[in-house]
């Protein structure tokens, strides 16, 4: 184990996430302008719109933990290479480390009075895209802070780590442990592009350019401009915070829902399948990009609606998405309308459909208090996001393709019964499943399972009932953000430990076990 | 620069190694075998696809699109060519790069052109390595000896021993000894206590000791002259013993069996009757080549030098040491293991050849930018010679229009010599460079940085119109 290079890494990170502290402070000095005169004067500096001071606070203060973490052994650990059982222990400090940074600016607003393990919690829902709140009364709160809540829904979507593999060079090969430690799916090893610096840019550009959509798209639908990049943020990261406490529904525009809906859907899908997608229409253009210089394709590949979109239609993971989501849509708008919740098909549809998308993606956005539903609707939608979204993607839950692996294998065992000596094997897309990845399904799924009993006992113990528990954890593990009962809008009134047990558990999800579960066997730390 | 390398043997993942250190590069590698293609994406920023290297799909799926070069190194000839073919086909690939063992093919020139088999370069390790040891026969007492500039220049290593002229002496007495020859000492490596070798920067004032490898460049013909400066000279080579009859034994034993005389020893009896009726004066004898009866018969003791040549390189080391201890004056196995060669050297064979570094060698010089015409990989990688041309004006190029003194090379790196228009000119501090010039260059350190910034010294700066 090299722990030099691991602190060496951990401070830079801690000295780059510094600086996005200055992104909500430009915010907040944008907002305060107007209602304060004069400009340049310290108190002005220090107010902005009313936090501006624990945005200062925390850049100095993480900053300089990332100086005082790094220099010390930035000579010794130059050119020291990651290992792979380093970059499990890098991502797994730095998620942590960064639940604590990203608390400071809470901790340090003096009207919202959040005690440690409140402000922990916010952060970590934030960054693991959970979107579970202790926050009431967000519409009176400053924008810099309802900004900052965004932005970290925003970085932890894609993944920070990702981020920093794309634009830190000094991670070099290491940046590949790194990757596969933040990444969800079960193949890892497939790269975008031959060099992982480059594949993790092609991400971000991705990631940016549909958010950028989402942005203009919310516009149009009639947010104000703040609004529409807040929630942009959180929809495309499939986080699920709002600026208003009544999250998506406080617009009860069906314009904007529908846009949401449309984005939950597509940064839910793997995004590799956007690369390829983009990789198909770069081709069919008739000029490159040689530097800022476009230069004449020699050979242009005729580019159609069919042979651009294709790589969707052919990928079986992204065919159980929609299905299983359509399929979902359909049974809580029948039930919703023959219950006789709503009055005509219209609202039944707009808010079913909204609210399986919004659960099944593990988004968490909300419309109609889908918790106070009759009959079976919630716990389906809870359980529907234990699928959540496909490998790859920003949403939570086991993923589309586990699933689908896992119940393509109960068929063949099914098969097997009935031919006892077939050769039958799994077979995706059209190709048969290499045992490791079934294995790996297998053993991720028990995991899961397992983590998710033991922690909700835990839940229990600290004295939630059974509902809240069970629905608390779904929310957390998932990473998906509103439960049932006590914690239908908000965590709140959760006591303390309670709250630390769903920390862990969002950072479990959104890490998918494994990568921290390894960090307490005994032989990771053995040499 | 986007490479796409077909197969992940031992030249393939040197290859990819070598290659994906450079930053600009994009390595991807195509090989059927999973765990091969997982355990090198471990250790290395490259991108794998697993399928067979001629297959369009799979050739798509490696994103054969983008390649700038297509590097095609699997076990089959057949597959190689086919995957030159298809990817000129379907993407135009501007380079395209194909390991060819057969001589059956290689020798029709004809058949790779654009218009029949798309193979922009073939490299051929067999015939490589049969010219390199045939060149070590020729200059006995050189660990290795490579041509540049046509082979009008050559890189010969030796390892000093006692009886040189030199040996003992300061480098500056050199000019002296042999004052019509025009040699220059490129590089020492001097044993250290625990049996590796540091390199030492050769200076004026530099003391030669026995033992010590030195490398020197020189003209052909004086290579001769200069070897005996650094140890006794010894005896042409007579008698050669070759053992294994596989393509290099057999070209090895063709070339040599006009000068030398020649006996090859090949276990397969079919195949040493196959060679012997395809040899005039060789004397083939189908045996084991650890078989000590054998060796004493046929005069071991007497023998100049005996190769190992045969595919399995453990045989080789042993039947090398036999022949060592039965009294062969001088042994050379075939290695391809760098671990394999460095344990090997410090035992009793004189000499380990390693196709793998021969093969990546000459593949290096293909792939290189800049007008580099020859690159040696030398010492198991850690040094490398390379010839490259100076090309711009005083105004654009850094290296045109100066004295040697004063180009600011990386560390690590000193020019050996330069060919003019044909003429071999030893690189004395004064010497100027013209545009055109060969320049060979040695590099002690192979670190990917110093081969960049040479690389970019030695490109003139873009002309702004």
């Amino acid at each position: 184990m090299r722990l030099i290079a691991v602190q060496r890494i951990l401070g830079a990170l801690l000295m780059a996430f510094s600086i996005f502290m200055l992104v909500p402070l430009a915010v907040s000095y944008v907002y305060g302008a107007s209602s304060l005169g004069d400009l340049l004067s310290p108190a002005f500096l220090l107010l902005g719109d009313g936090a501006a001071r624990p945005f200062l606070f925390a850049f100095s203060t993480i900053f300089l933990v990332g100086v005082a973490l790094w220099a010390p052994v930035r000579k010794q650990a130059a050119g020291v290479e990651l290992k792979i059982r380093d970059g499990f222990l890098v991502v797994s400090a730095f998620w942590l480390g960064l639940g604590l940074a990203g608390s400071v600016p809470f901790l340090m607003m003096e009207q919202l009075e959040m005690s440690v393990s409140d402000a922990v919690f916010e952060s970590i829902s934030g960054l693991t895209t959970t979107g579970a709140t202790v926050i009431s009364g967000l519409d009176d709160l400053p924008k810099s802070i309802l900004f900052y809540r965004q932005m970290l829904q925003w970085l932890g979507g894609m993944g920070i780590i990702v981020l920093a593999v794309a634009v830190l060079p000094m991670l070099g090969i290491g940046g590949m442990q790194l990757y596969r430690a933040e990444t969800p799916g079960p193949v890892k090893d497939s790269k975008l592009t031959p060099r992982i610096a480059k594949t993790a840019k092609s991400l971000w550009a991705i990631y940016l350019f549909i958010t950028v959509a989402c942005g203009l798209a919310y516009y149009w639908a009639g947010m104000d401009a703040f609004d529409a990049v807040a929630h942009s943020f959180s929809t495309v990261a499939i986080g699920g915070f709002s600026t208003h406490d009544a999250s998506l529904g406080f617009f009860d525009t069906p314009a904007i829902e529908y846009v949401a809906i449309f984005f939950m859907l597509v940064a839910g899908v793997n995004f590799s399948l956007h690369f390829v997608a983009w990789g198909r229409i770069r081709l069919s253009l008739p000029f490159m990009m040689r530097g800022w210089r476009p230069v004449l394709r020699r050979n242009t590949h005729p580019g159609g609606l069919r042979s651009v979109f294709g790589g969707y239609a052919d990928d079986p993971e992204f065919r159980a998405y929609l299905q299983i989501l359509f399929f979902l849509a359909v049974v809580a708008v029948l039930y919703l309308h023959f219950e006789g919740m709503y009055p005509g098909w219209a609202d039944a549809f707009r808010d079913g459909v909204f609210q399986v998308v919004s659960i099944g993606t593990t988004t968490g956005f909300t419309t109609a208090d889908f918790t106070l539903w009759h009959g079976p609707l919630p716990v389906l939608l809870i359980f529907a996001s234990f699928i959540g979204g496909c490998a790859g993607s920003t949403g939570g839950g086991m993923k589309v393709i586990r699933w689908l692996l896992i119940v393509r294998q109960s068929n063949r065992e099914l098969l097997r019964l009935l031919h006892p000596s077939a050769e039958i094997p799994v077979k995706l897309g059209g190709r048969a499943v290499p045992r490791r990845v079934m294995e790996a399904a297998w053993g991720f799924f028990s995991v899961y399972v397992a983590v998710f009993a033991v922690l909700m006992t835990v839940l229990m113990f600290t004295g939630l009932d059974q509902v809240t528990a069970f629905s608390a954890m779904a929310a957390s593990l998932n990473n998906l953000g509103p439960g049932l009962g006590e914690v239908a809008s908000n965590y709140a009134t959760l006591n303390n430990p309670a709250k630390w047990v769903c920390v862990l558990a969002m950072v479990l999800g959104r890490l998918e076990i494994f990568t921290l579960l390894v960090l307490v066997t005994p032989e990771f730390w053995k040499r | 620069m986007n490479i796409l390398i077909l197969g992940a043997g031992q030249v393939g993942s040197s290859a990819a190694h070598d290659l994906s250190r450079a930053e600009a590069n994009e390595v991807t590698v195509v090989d059927m075998n999973g765990d091969r293609l997982r355990e090198l994406q471990d250790r290395l920023d490259i991108r794998t696809v697993q399928g067979h290297a001629a297959h369009p799909q799979v050739l798509t799926q490696a994103a054969g699109a983008d390649a700038d070069i297509v590097i095609a190194l699997t076990d089959s000839d057949e597959v190689n060519m086919l995957a030159c073919q298809v990817a000129y086909t379907l993407f135009r690939t501007p380079t395209k790069i194909a390991r060819i063992r057969s001589v059956e093919y290689t020798s029709f020139n004809k058949l790779f052109a654009s218009e029949n088999i798309p193979v922009d370069e073939i490299i051929s390790p067999e015939q490589l390595v049969t010219e390199y040891i045939e060149q070590l026969i020729h200059y006995p007492g050189a660990l290795q000896v490579l041509n540049f500039a046509d082979g009008k220049v050559r890189l010969a290593g030796v390892v000093a021993h006692r009886g040189g002229l030199l040996v003992g002496q300061e480098l500056r007495q050199l000019r002296r000894h042999i004052p019509h020859t025009d040699a220059r000492v490129a590089a020492i490596y001097r044993r250290r206590a625990d049996g590796s070798r540091e390199s030492l920067k050769p200076e004026g004032d530099t003391v030669i000791r026995e033992n010590d490898i030195v490398f020197f460049i020189a003209a052909r013909k004086d290579i001769r002259v200069m070897m005996s400066e650094l140890r006794k000279l010894e005896h042409p080579i007579r008698k050669v013993i070759i053992a294994g009859g596989g393509n290099i034994g057999f070209q090895l034993a063709k070339r040599l069996e006009n000068t030398n005389q020649v006996k090859l020893i090949e276990r397969d009896r079919e195949r040493a009757r196959y060679i012997a009726e395809r040899l005039s004066k060789t004397i083939v004898l189908p045996a084991d080549a650890t078989d000590e009866e054998l060796m004493a018969e046929e005069n071991i003791e007497s023998t100049d030098v005996f190769c190992a040549v045969t595919n399995a390189e453990e045989a080789n080391i042993l039947s090398a040491l036999l022949a060592k201890r039965m009294g062969a004056k001088k042994v050379i196995a075939l290695v391809n293991r760098p671990s394999y060669t460095d344990i090997v050297e410090r035992q009793n064979i004189d000499i380990a050849v390693s196709p793998q570094q021969i093969t990546l060698g000459a593949l290096l010089t293909k792939v290189r930018r800049g007008d580099v015409v020859r690159v040696h990989s030398l010492r198991q990688g850690t040094a490398e010679a390379l010839e490259t041309i100076a090309h711009g004006s005083p105004e654009t190029s850094r290296v045109v229009g100066r004295a040697i003194e004063d180009i600011k090379l990386p560390p690590g790196t000193n020019i050996a010599a330069l060919v003019r228009d044909g003429n071999v000119i030893m690189a004395h501090h004064d010497e100027r460079i013209e545009s055109g010039d060969h320049v060979i260059l040695f590099l002690t350190e192979t670190d990917e940085k110093h081969i960049r910034a040479l690389e970019k010294l030695f490109q003139p700066a873009a002309v702004l119109v």
